[in-house]
């Protein structure tokens, strides 16, 4: 990997949430990435910020390119998933009412994102945290 | 910095700009970089949304634009006027006598872009039965923000509507019309846009244009230019029957104007460049799915808020709408018929020559892997400016700032931070010098000598 950047997410800090994923997207566009797969970035990364924001304690975004493809990490310090294969169904969501009125929270995030990488793979231990790695084809 | 020339009708008066920075800070795509005590454009980058030519208190950010002594160049004279023309004198004359006013100026003819813009309008419902529908459908009224899209967003651009602009439908109707009634060729007939803002003036005058403006319209006339001459003419102008236009028409010159067209669909509309950003950074990241119609307009207000009228937006809306409520309550508000916009859409007059194509950006460098490093090179450089973006270097902010330096357009000690950081060390480094004083004998002859 050449280039390597983190973005630091904070649990329920809506106030800044959407900007790793802006600058991400930037920084994309400015390497000479294609618009495709920037949107496809775009996309997964939005949802693993937002993830983060709602549901994490708080976590981080890593974005390493090199020449073959672009790894997205999406990390956080817990609380954990206990139950995978039910968070992966579309429209199973978690979210507080709160949260669902800010418009978030409709169950989309991990199967969104699995749909737009072209590796998906997540980890996650309660009480430990969750990790998210996806990658994605240049080319 | 670009391998393509771009057409834009912003350009700086050089003599009036002091170097400020106030242009640089607000610009919206981070277009401009004060170089050599000069607020200079970078052409690939610049929209023509004139955000620049509003906030500049010098008033050195100026949009290029035809003068009225043009139309003399044509035997056969036509003035297309922006909806927005009617809010500009409050609602002590009627559309009509402002309309006569215009003509006055020397036109043979005035023919309402609010006219076209209700046939634009009353066609958008049939972009949703087109092949590779992308949703939202994306108005295309404002160039500006097709521009922004073009630059920032270019995942978008097959999202913009296939139709023209209400500009390019009111004058190729309408040349059509004359060279046909009055027998006239096509050079003979000059006509002219009355704009209310840059980014129009550029879809006129760029040959490269989408549209067909270009080939149609001979030149953009700006309200603030002849806004004198008109008031000058109002009161005494002999008035005559001009307008065509229903409310829904003229009500265009609004935010959410074109909106009304729009039925049963759910839709966002947005005005102010800064908030039209927000909202295609939210559609590209895929937050916006239900959104059927987005109409975003750069001015705040809408096209009443372009940076070329003379009124103050506010006061433009007030009688605007109190015009449609006037036109309504005398029953004259009428609206085309059904059969005439279809007729015209199946003679596919109504619709976009091109599609819209992303602006394509040189990247850092044309070799990935260099791109790459010159990325992270960017991040060490950023993380050594100090954050604060306050434009004395000449760039919109820190990372811009550190982007310039590794493309070679400016140095760290354009920052007067690094600078005064660099000239302690100097001056510490100096008087250290000083003090070691020379390797000398204290008779003072040259040790080294001997």
């Amino acid at each position: 990997m050449n280039y390597k950047v983190n973005f630091e997410v904070e649990k329920d800090d809506f106030e800044k949430a959407g900007e790793a994923s802006r600058k991400i997207k930037k920084t994309l566009k400015q390497l000479g990435v294609d618009n495709k797969t920037i949107r496809h970035i775009a996309i997964a990364g939005y949802e693993g910020e937002m993830n983060l924001a709602i549901h994490s304690d708080g976590g981080e975004i890593i974005l390493e390119v090199s020449s073959e493809k672009i790894n997205l990490t999406i990390q956080d310090v817990g609380p954990g998933i206990p139950d995978l294969d039910l968070a992966m169904t579309e429209g199973y969501s978690t979210a507080s009412d709160k949260v669902r009125e800010m418009g978030f929270g409709a169950g989309m995030g991990l199967p969104n994102m699995e749909k737009n990488a072209d590796f998906f793979e997540i980890h996650s231990k309660v009480g430990k945290g969750t990790k998210i790695q996806m990658s994605f084809n240049l080319k | 910095m670009e391998n393509r020339k771009f057409f834009h009708s912003v350009y700086l008066d050089t003599d009036k700009c002091l170097g400020c920075t106030t242009c640089l800070r607000n610009c919206p795509t981070g277009a401009i970089r004060v170089r050599g005590g000069k607020a200079k454009i970078i052409q690939s980058k610049c929209i023509d949304c004139g955000e620049c030519i509003r906030i500049c208190p010098h008033h050195a950010k100026k949009a290029r634009t035809d003068s009225l002594k043009c139309i003399k160049d044509y035997p056969y004279r036509v003035a297309i006027p922006a909806p927005t023309l009617i809010g500009q004198f409050g609602l002590k004359y009627s559309i009509d006598r402002i309309l006569s006013a215009l003509k006055s100026l020397g036109f043979d003819e005035v023919v309402e872009v609010a006219y076209g813009a209700e046939i634009v309008g009353r066609a958008i419902p049939a972009e949703y039965g087109r092949d590779n529908l992308l949703l939202p459908v994306i108005s295309s009224a404002c160039p500006a923000v097709s521009k922004l899209i073009q630059v920032r967003f270019p995942e978008l651009t097959g999202n913009i509507s296939t139709l023209k602009s209400p500009m390019g439908v009111t004058a190729r109707l309408a040349r059509k019309r004359i060279e046909k009634e009055k027998g006239l060729a096509q050079k003979d007939i000059g006509i002219f846009f009355i704009t209310p803002c840059a980014a129009k003036a550029t879809e006129v005058k760029d040959p490269d244009n989408w549209d067909d403006a270009y080939d149609v319209i001979n030149g953009a006339i700006s309200i603030k230019d002849i806004y004198g001459a008109l008031r000058s003419v109002l009161r005494t102008v002999d008035e005559k029957n001009i307008q065509k236009a229903s409310s829904m028409g003229f009500g265009w010159a609004l935010s959410g104007g074109e909106s009304r067209f729009v039925q049963n669909r759910q839709l966002i509309h947005v005005d102010g460049i800064s908030n039209v950003i927000r909202i295609l950074d939210e559609i590209e990241n895929g937050n916006l799915e239900d959104i059927e119609f987005f109409e975003g307009l750069a001015c705040i207000g809408g096209c009443v808020g372009g940076c070329l009228t003379v009124e103050n937006s506010f006061v433009a809306r007030m009688v605007i709408e109190e015009r449609a409520k006037q036109v309504k309550s005398h029953g004259k508000d009428v609206m085309l018929e059904d059969v005439v916009i279809k007729k015209w859409l199946d003679e596919e007059r109504l619709h976009r020559r091109h599609p819209l194509q992303p602006r394509v950006f040189k990247p850092l460098d044309d070799d990935f892997q260099k791109s790459l490093d010159k990325m992270q090179q960017i991040e060490i450089l950023e993380s050594r400016l100090p954050g604060l973006d306050c434009g004395s270097c000449g760039a919109p902010g820190c990372r811009a700032l550190a982007e310039d330096i590794v493309t070679g357009h400016a140095r760290e000690i354009d920052c007067v931070f690094v600078l005064k950081d660099r000239v302690l060390e100097l001056s510490k480094l100096t008087s250290e010098m000083l003090q070691m004083g020379h390797p000398m004998e204290s008779d003072g002859t040259d040790k080294e000598k001997e």
